[in-house]
């Protein structure tokens, strides 16, 4: 079975996050850049398939400029087989990215797409269930155990009311969430010899998708300050508040 | 051009965020249907005509729309919204899980958890787990748009919309519904709830959320926790508040024992009144609360409860 794992590159999850003056974006220049953790779960979920005799190849794709290759070569080092950077400079909209897989789905015909739930940067928590469509594929969102069994997958979901449990049938697209799995640390040999492992480019112009958008971002802006209350002194003073100055109880 | 509306539901009950979608839509558009796709669910069809500001409620009664599976929603929504200008839903995660897929079969962008309406095309968003906030603009004919319920108020009732019975079954051929675990509680849901309490790591283990409870009880709240609870295994994970959990906006939340990282913050700071109770006075969940409370939770949760 052939796993593909789409990976993104985005800010850090330890890094602040400061908005530009000029309210264009937000301030990415000498930030630290990491691979979405979301995505990373991803990752480790397919190896641990690959460990288990389950999974015999991990395709791990990443789309945007040459720097997205340090997160390729993440993947690789935590054990993924080779890697695919879809060369653009363009910033893209979960449904580019989705059109740009389907194409990479396409080519490489994998039996599973593992995928983050969502970038801590965009937070749309789009690409996934967009590329299953877009595929013909069924989907099985937010989980947090996956159950393979010959030619079904078995999801269980976290959904607003508790779990949910659906199978479906392969090919399919899983997106990841928290209490999926605990991503493991490469250790030093394997970073090395990820360095050796193949890494193809390609230019997401010879894909022949139309990567225009009608979305337009017109400003960036930090979220209003809550300013900070009182400190009071003990519960019946609080009560008092409560009751009498906020009037919520 | 008309905004169709998908309203979240058990079979049972609408969820109360469907009348919290119904003001964001009256700001997008003025003509309002309602999409109530689910089995044995016609009654839910009277409660949804009852919400004021709905013009047309759309009934797809049929035992494949039984657990809201992702592939034939997604194919029926499509199928009956090609002739629409909005197509909303609420950002829960049924909304989150089919809406993509609505979006990428009629080739248009999604705009995700949006938290207010500018202009019917502009809207804003949080990004960034909500260190920053969007501004974007939509130039497709058909906007799908996913809500931050939180964000508006409740739509009033006393309507008798229409009620029109849609015919159309969409099967999900390879994708099937096998069990849920949910949590069963007489308390009010996260996201629905008045008044929320909290608890976190200072909680120091799952018995002791039970400190909790009394309170709840009395106060009528709902009960949260935060990630670092979740993650120590003291309650299960639909309880947590926070980024990676539910974002919500309550009248009061009392926050006890929970530190107040940025994650944490990111799901409740929109709430009209917090107060925090924390044995570290520097703990920044002070620097969001209204009242602050500074000593040992063991001490002050029965007293509190006593108090009330």
């Amino acid at each position: 079975m052939k796993i593909l794992v789409p990976i993104k590159r985005a800010i850090d999850y330890n890094v602040k996050v400061r908005v530009k003056s000029d309210n264009s974006g937000v301030d990415l220049t000498n930030t630290k850049m990491a691979i979405n953790p979301f995505c990373e779960i991803a990752v480790e979920e397919a190896i641990r398939l690959k460990e288990k005799g389950i999974a015999t190849e991990v395709v791990a794709v990443s789309i945007g400029d040459k720097s997205c290759q340090e997160q390729i070569r993440t993947a690789l080092a935590l054990g993924a087989d080779r890697g695919l950077q879809i060369d653009t400079s363009e910033t893209l909209d979960s449904l580019q990215v989705a059109k740009l897989l389907h194409r990479v789905v396409e080519q490489e015909a994998p039996d599973l797409v593992i995928l983050g739930k969502q970038s801590i940067d965009s937070d749309n928590n789009q690409t996934g269930q967009m590329l299953a469509a877009l595929c013909g594929m069924p989907q099985g969102t937010f989980a947090s155990v996956i159950n393979i069994t010959d030619k079904q997958i078995q999801v269980t979901r976290e959904v607003d009311g508790g779990l949910q449990t659906i199978e479906l049938t392969l090919p399919a697209v899983v997106t990841t969430d928290l209490r999926l799995n605990e991503p493991r640390y490469a250790s030093l040999p394997n970073i090395m010899k990820a360095k050796r492992k193949p890494l193809d480019v390609k230019s997401a112009d010879d894909f022949g998708v139309n990567l225009s958008t009608k979305l337009k971002t017109l400003r960036v802006e930090a979220p209003s300050q809550r300013a900070g209350g009182i400190k009071v002194s003990d519960v019946t003073e609080l009560v008092n508040k409560l009751k009498t100055e906020a009037k919520v109880i | 051009m008309a905004i169709l509306l998908y309203a979240e539901h058990d079979n049972k009950d609408l969820k109360s965020d469907t009348y919290k979608l119904v003001s964001a839509a009256q700001q997008m558009d003025s003509e309002i249907h309602i999409l109530i796709a689910g089995d044995n669910c016609a009654e839910l069809a009277s409660k949804a005509a009852d919400i004021k500001g709905v013009a047309k409620v759309l009934l797809a009664d049929n035992a494949t729309y039984a657990h809201q599976l992702a592939e034939n929603i997604a194919d029926l929504v499509v199928e009956l919204g090609k002739n629409y200008s909005h197509i909303v839903c609420a950002a829960t995660t049924t909304g989150k899980n089919f809406m993509p897929r609505v979006a990428a079969l009629l080739d248009v962008a999604q705009i995700s958890d949006i938290i207010s309406v500018e202009s019917p095309d502009t809207f804003k968003r949080p990004i960034y787990a909500g260190n920053a906030i969007a501004t974007v603009q939509s130039a497709d004919e058909i906007k799908v748009i996913t809500v931050r319920t939180a964000s508006f108020d409740a739509a009033d009732t006393g309507n008798s919309a229409a009620i029109e019975t849609i015919n159309a079954v969409k099967t999900s051929t390879n994708s099937k519904y096998l069990s849920a675990e949910l949590t069963v509680s007489e308390r009010p849901e996260l996201t629905a709830a008045d008044i929320i309490i909290s608890g976190g790591r200072g909680m120091q283990n799952g018995e002791n959320f039970k400190l909790l409870d009394g309170i709840a009880d009395k106060l009528g709240a709902a009960m949260g926790a935060s990630r670092a609870a979740v993650d120590a295994g003291f309650v299960p994970n639909d309880m947590q508040v926070g980024q990676t959990g539910k974002i919500v906006a309550p009248q009061l939340y009392i926050a006890v024992g929970i530190s107040g990282a940025i994650q944490h913050l990111a799901g409740m700071k929109d709430s009209k009144v917090i107060v925090a109770i924390n044995k570290d006075e520097e703990a920044p969940i002070f620097q969001v609360a209204d009242y602050g409370l500074v000593g040992d939770l063991f001490d002050i949760l029965p007293e509190l409860e006593a108090a009330l």
